[in-house]
């Protein structure tokens, strides 16, 4: 007899049997049928539909039915409120019921059902159960308090709940102690401003009191607790320090986390002369390596706390190097981890053990480790200077392997070794040369090219060494092209006589060929630099460089100190401030150590803090740009924006401005600024700068009526992945506004509200032009169908591919992204037909080598019916001429940035295929001009 | 009764709250197998899609192996954090900042529950007993905090499965759900319920001992550690009162203590001093890290060589006795994941029987025990894919071991003493030293 045989069905009309057995008198057989129910809606099953049939079994003495009936009830109270208001009084019955473990479960379920008609009838009875004779329905009630203010915390407030759970910290039980501190920090972390958590010396005393009788799990919330006191002076901290010890023999990791947090932070009040501080860092290190043989994914959140730690005080840790050798059986995400703490703890004392190690790691299976351990040698010989010889020498051992991505990496750190310690390894560069060809990572390559550019003097070819670069120039890198572009202008300064030639070759690439901003200006400046005055050419190009810092990954000393305030938590597994990527931001307060009372001590700590850690090392553990996305949205997608759009944009900037200039960056400005298409259509096709404005006059276009080609809608967002909306569309353009015609579907079980709607950057400036109209509440199964106005003046970045469109959709369940393609004839504006004169000096204008050539095969159209169907999508045919019983076309188009394409259309009577050629001075739009071609010609 | 039946449902409907992100603690829990099925889900707040697990599933991917997924993850709105136990992931969906390891370790709990209700955490044993682990997961958390994890108490508020009970319960109509508080809920000592009775009564304590170790190519040893436990079997009536005391306590200077461990008396006494939780339970955990203290049981002779442009190699162990204190290694097991080139092998054990696998490139040589007169060996030859080069990388050799009625560090358990009950116990102490990640580098 087991439980699988709930999930058995029948073949039809398995609700509907369920609904008969709940209403069957016998007793035994509607427990059976409530759990079917449960039994169905742990695999996530829809059985919301029998909910007055379950609720209809509540009314019993029997405790396991009762117990059920609850749990379905938490699970489906939310979607049937009217239907849960047929409980209520069964929960009010209960909280008087003279088994103190009944009036707990139902003060407890009362909680969970977020329902305000039901919440109104919970504060009676919430209130009794805070003063019940009985611990454990008090320990309850502590808890409901917080989930009543998750869901109302003005009603929370008005009733004075919030009083009496501060009543409950001097409560004679531990364990309801704990439970309400709980429920106040999860209070006072919406409320960062409110003084819930007011805690003093006397307060302080009692959650001590409490930390040693209480549960684990109230053990870290009460510790967590403490974290976040300071103590008056140091010999409070050290009396709090004293009575947290002993938590670090705790068999739970969480516990001992937690008391280690209470540590390292009060132990910045201590002086470093005291008896006690020595005692204290000896007493860390024990639970910090035990944490080490837990499961691996305790030891992963460990380790990750640990990386922390050593880097604020790395004396705790320095004798436990080796618990940080890495097993072969290690799951990898605790073998990077340990890696990069063995790095931080190598000193002269243990290196020789560390490099035997990182020897041994680099011949392992798994690349990604591979490759870390071959950096970690680097960053040794940087670390360590004593052992750069050896690590030199382990290098080349590796190199000979002649393991493609060992060689690689080898290079790219003996890069370093060279800026660290100039002049001293140059006789391993013949090693380093012979392997050249087998280099295919832009970084290994940009780095050989850095030594033979950096040592040309000593290289006899090494002219021959960067022509051989040269000759794949465009295919290269930015990377590799840049540092192509430095090293061979270093070996002109030192070899003048025989590289003039390929100086020039790579200047005039770099300038003329090149549509890198970074990379020209760079070519300009060695250009005008070598033309003008070659000595301070050298002056400036070979000057001498600034020996590269230790250790260039530490986390800047501010954000570790904040960090140490967060140990435990997830702020201190991904090293970013709870600021940085919990959700919203809400409410979150910056902490910081407590200051030291000793006064000598400001200039202590000297492992850490180098000059300036790159701010870029942060990104690493940034998420990807979607979350960012996310986050945007959330802090400027609110409720839908029903007022003026240009009242509300100058908010939304506002709140994007509190993100900083660094996400600006990433994802740009809000695309909301823009003015509605229909109240200012001059704006419409405004170009970014380009000072041609004058031109669009959309009043004196030429626009037809018709409108130009408009795909059929496709589904760019399937339901699957978006919890149920399912999106299609497809782009308009009418009469110079372009649209985005959308189709929006429930396919889920619940309603939906609030869409909001946001693009990315694109290459176009691309953005909703008003905000995402959904008028009512969007049922299930229903589908609607919005026109959303763009505008073409969003903040603009080149994507790739250029026509691609990063839309995020918000609604009130999540937020989804997809992409999409724009057809580019969406961008064609109605005045673009160009005079013949100025066509005809344009197309001789612009370089031969912007032309692209395309052929539209099996098109049946004749060239006037070519020409007109192009015309009603805004492709103008200037002139037409017969040339040998061709019809040559010449067509002229404008998109909305200003970017004129010129086209030659060649049509062979009889034959199906034509001849498109297109020049334009932005040639990466032909190819989707091209295609634009044949979505118009084809449908 | 109140009767609300209007038609305005959509009304009422739109006022509702939404969720407005700030959710302690754990969300939602989903329990997914190896072929990526989600079999089972509770949510403590409101429902999360499944959709959330996608996030997961991509990792899963990523990760090609199941042991390498992530335990943290994070998705625009959630951070999955999850465990992999016993061929299950457990993963649990989190919305704000919350402590890692205090999810973990729930989790962990979690499984442990199930392991000691049902004998096994596995998907059929949960899919056959749903309703209990429905209820369990209730009883475990509420609102994101944990509830009761204690074993003891868990088992009086809701009772394991067992055949009798079914039976009993179908006839009588009787329910497996306990109808009183339980006792140890609120009293200082949580983890211990009243009333217990025995008509034997006895104490038993197994002291194991595991053996880490990385032993490098020429023999030494470069890393060393013992992991001890002390795991106790209590079957005492009333509230005994228990002393435990060590010859040799000095070993013990970075314990972990079951939380009836009265600290203080170990601070100044180094008496481990307790009033017990009844049944099995971790009564210590221990670390014995000072490379001196650790003795190393059995030495590896190996050489495994490939040759260079050639598709074959040469494989050859020997296994001895080291310091093993006089007492027999037995249970003894090697474990050999080959370089991927590696095709098949021909081996000839002198003792024990060993297999390889093709796919997973796994050999394992089951050796039995040493008898230090005919040291075990396996040797032979190993073939290559041919053409490919020879690998780079020297395979690691993972031993398994066991002695039998001996603490490797030295630790002896002196004396047991009972107050607060007037019956004799039976007492016992068993020692047992095992290899834990025991591995020699070739």
């Amino acid at each position: 007899m087991t439980d699988s045989k709930y999930f058995t069905t029948t073949k039809k009309g398995e609700i509907f049997e369920l609904k008969a057995e709940l209403n069957s008198d016998k007793k035994e057989k509607k427990k059976e049928a409530v759990k079917k129910v449960i039994a169905s809606m742990t695999v996530g099953k829809d059985v919301s539909a029998l909910f007055p049939d379950v609720v209809n079994c509540m009314q019993t003495d029997n405790l396991e039915l009762k117990k059920l009936v609850y749990l379905y009830l938490m699970n489906y109270a939310k979607s049937q409120p009217d239907m849960a208001i047929m409980a209520v009084n069964t929960f009010v019955k209960d909280c008087e019921d003279p088994n103190p473990l009944i009036r707990a479960l139902a003060v407890r379920t009362m909680g969970c059902i977020r329902v305000d008609k039901i919440t109104e009838y919970l504060c009676e009875p919430l209130r009794k159960c805070l003063k019940d004779e009985d611990p454990y329905v008090r320990k309850t009630a502590a808890v409901c308090v917080a989930k009543l203010h998750d869901i109302n915390a003005q009603l929370v407030e008005d009733q004075g709940f919030l009083d009496t759970l501060k009543d409950l910290i001097s409560d004679s039980n531990p364990m309801v102690v704990a439970n309400a501190v709980a429920a106040l920090s999860e209070i006072a972390e919406s409320h960062p401003s409110s003084n819930l958590l007011d805690l003093n010396p006397q307060s302080i005393n009692k959650l001590l009191t409490a930390l040693n009788e209480c549960t684990e799990w109230g053990q870290i919330f009460i510790l967590d607790c403490l974290a976040n006191y300071t103590p008056k002076d140091d010999r409070e901290a050290q009396s709090i320090c004293e009575r947290v010890t002993p938590r670090l023999s705790h068999a739970n990791s969480a516990v001992v986390l937690s008391a280690v947090k209470v540590l390292m932070k009060f132990m910045e009040m201590l002086s470093k002369d005291l008896d006690y501080y020595g005692t204290l860092l000896k007493k860390l290190a024990p639970p910090l390596v035990t944490l080490l043989s837990a499961e691996p994914e305790l030891q992963y959140v460990a380790l990750r706390n640990i990386n922390l730690i050593v880097q604020k005080r790395p004396e705790v840790l320095k004798h436990e190097m080796k618990v940080f050798f890495v097993k072969y059986n290690d799951p990898i995400y605790v073998k990077l981890e340990k890696l990069d703490i063995m790095i931080r703890l190598a000193s002269q004392a243990n290196i020789a053990q560390v490099l035997a190690e990182l020897k041994e790691y680099a011949t392992e299976v798994d690349v990604d480790f591979v490759r870390k351990a071959v950096r970690a040698i680097g960053r040794c010989a940087i670390k360590v200077e004593q052992s750069a010889e050896r690590c030199v020498s382990t290098l080349l051992d590796l190199i000979q392997t002649k393991v493609n991505y060992v060689v690689q990496e080898a290079i790219v750190v003996i890069k370093d070794i060279f800026r660290k310690y100039p002049n001293k390894y140059e006789s391993v560069i013949a090693t380093l040369c012979e392997n050249l060809d087998s280099l295919d990572e832009p970084e290994a390559r940009a780095a050989m090219i850095w030594i033979v550019g950096e040592y040309a003097e000593r290289i006899d070819n090494a002219d021959e060494l960067l022509e051989s670069f040269l000759e794949g120039f465009h295919d290269e890198s930015t990377q590799v092209q840049l540092q192509l572009l430095t090293a061979i202008v270093k070996l002109f300064l030192k070899k003048p006589t025989e590289t003039q030639e390929l100086v020039q070759q790579v200047l005039s690439l770099a300038t003329q060929d090149s549509d890198n901003p970074d990379l020209r200006d760079r070519g300009y400046i060695y250009w005008r630099l070598l033309s003008t005055d070659p000595v301070a050419a050298k002056e400036v190009v070979l000057a001498e460089k600034p020996l590269i810092s230790e250790e260039t990954d530490l986390i800047e000393p501010t954000l570790l100190d904040e960090l140490i305030c967060y140990i435990g938590t997830l702020a201190s597994v991904y090293h970013k401030p709870p600021s940085a990527f919990v959700e919203g931001g809400r409410g979150v307060v910056h902490k910081s150590l407590p200051p030291r009372t000793a006064s000598s001590e400001s200039t202590e700590s000297p492992e850490t803090a180098p000059a300036g850690a790159p701010p870029g090392e942060q990104l690493d553990t940034i998420p990807t740009q979607g979350d960012l996305l996310g986050d945007l949205l959330n802090l400027d997608l609110g409720p839908p924006v029903s007022g003026p759009p240009l009242a509300t944009s100058a908010v939304q900037m506002g709140a994007v401005d509190l993100l900083g200039g660094g996400l600006d960056s990433l994802i740009g400005a809000p695309s909301f600024v823009a003015p509605p298409a229909a109240a200012v259509p001059a704006n419409l096709g405004a170009p970014m700068g380009s000072g041609l404005s004058d031109l669009f006059d959309l009043t004196s276009g030429v626009g037809t009526l018709s409108g130009s080609y408009v795909a059929p809608k496709a589904v760019w967002l399937p339901a699957m992945k978006a919890k149920g909306l399912e999106i299609s569309g497809t782009f308009t353009r009418q009469a110079g506004s372009i649209s985005m015609d959308l189709q929006l579907t429930n396919k889920a079980l619940q309603v939906m509200t609030d869409f909001a709607i946001q693009f990315n950057r694109n290459s176009f400036g691309l953005a909703p032009a008003a905000p995402l109209q959904v008028h009512a509440p969007l049922s299930p199964t229903q589908t609607v169908e919005i026109s959303l106005p763009l505008s073409t003046a969003g903040s603009v970045m080149k994507t790739e591919p250029l026509n691609s469109l990063q839309v995020a959709v918000k609604n009130n369940i999540d937020v989804f992204y997809f992409s999409t393609l724009y057809p580019l004839h969406i961008l064609f504006v109605e005045d673009g037909k160009m005079d013949r004169q100025v066509f005809l000096a344009t197309w001789k204008d612009i370089p031969n080598e912007n032309e692209a050539q395309f052929q539209i095969r099996d098109c049946p159209l004749n060239a006037e019916a070519v020409s007109s169907r192009l015309q009603s999508s805004s492709i103008f045919t200037v002139a037409r001429r017969n040339v040998e019983g061709q019809d040559m076309l010449y067509q002229s188009l404008k998109l909305t940035n200003g970017i004129w394409v010129l086209a030659e259309l060649r049509i062979q009577p009889g034959n199906p295929s034509f001849t498109l050629s297109l020049k334009c001075r932005a040639p990466e739009v032909s190819q989707h001009v091209y295609q634009a071609y044949e979505t118009i010609l084809k449908n | 009764m109140l009767c609300v039946r209007t038609g305005g449902g959509s009304r009422l409907r739109l006022s509702l709250p939404f969720s407005n992100g700030f959710e302690k603690m754990i969300h939602s829990l989903f329990l997914i197998n190896c072929s990526g099925d989600i079999f089972l889900e509770k949510h403590w707040k409101s429902v999360v899609s499944q959709s959330v697990c996608d996030y997961f599933f991509e990792a899963q991917e990523k990760a090609a192996d199941v042991e390498n997924v992530p335990p943290v993850i994070s998705t625009p709105h959630h951070y999955l954090i999850s465990i992999y136990r016993d061929k299950l992931f457990f993963v649990s969906v989190i919305q704000t900042e919350v402590p890692p390891l205090f999810v973990i370790e729930f989790l962990h709990r979690v499984a442990d529950t199930f392991q000691d209700y049902f004998g096994e955490c596995s998907e059929a044993a949960i899919k056959d007993n749903v309703v209990i682990v429905y209820e369990l997961l209730e009883e475990m958390l509420d609102n994101g905090f944990p509830l009761a994890t204690e074993s003891n108490i868990l088992k009086e508020l809701i009772k394991p499965p067992t055949i009798l009970r079914s039976v009993v319960n179908s006839i009588t109509g009787s329910s497996n759900v306990g109808d009183t508080l339980p006792t140890g809920q609120l009293s200082n000592i949580p983890w211990r319920r009243a009333g217990v009775k025995y008509t034997n009564n006895e104490a038993y304590f197994d002291v194991v001992e595991e053996i880490d170790a990385i032993i490098d190519k020429s023999g030494s040893t470069v890393f060393a550690e013992i992991q001890g436990v002390i795991d106790a079997c209590i079957k005492l009536s009333g509230m005994p009162d228990l002393s435990l005391s060590f010859m040799n306590p000095r070993l013990l200077d970075d314990v972990s203590f079951h939380p009836c461990i009265r600290f203080k008396r170990w601070e100044s006494e180094r008496v481990l001093s307790f009033i017990p939780p009844d049944g099995n339970f971790r009564l210590i955990s221990y670390r014995v890290s000072s490379q001196n203290l650790v003795a190393i049981p059995v030495y590896v002779k190996h050489s495994i060589s490939f040759k260079e442009n050639s598709s074959c190699g040469r494989f050859d162990i020997t296994i001895g006795p080291k310091q093993n204190m006089g007492k027999t290694i037995e249970g003894i097991t090697v474990t050999v994941h080959m370089p991927k080139v590696v095709l098949n092998m021909n081996l000839t054990p002198t003792q024990g029987s060993y297999t390889f696998d093709p796919v997973t490139k796994v050999l394992t040589w089951d050796v039995g025990k040493i008898t230090p007169q005919k040291l075990p060996s396996l040797k032979g030859l190993v073939n290559l894919q041919s053409g490919a080069p020879k690998p780079e990388e020297n395979p690691s050799l993972n031993i398994q071991f066991k002695i039998q009625q001996l603490a490797i560090s030295g630790l002896k358990v002196n004396r047991l003493d009972m107050y607060g009950e007037k019956y004799k116990p039976f007492k016992g102490v068993k020692y047992v030293t095992k290899a834990g990640k025991f591995q020699v580098r070739t």
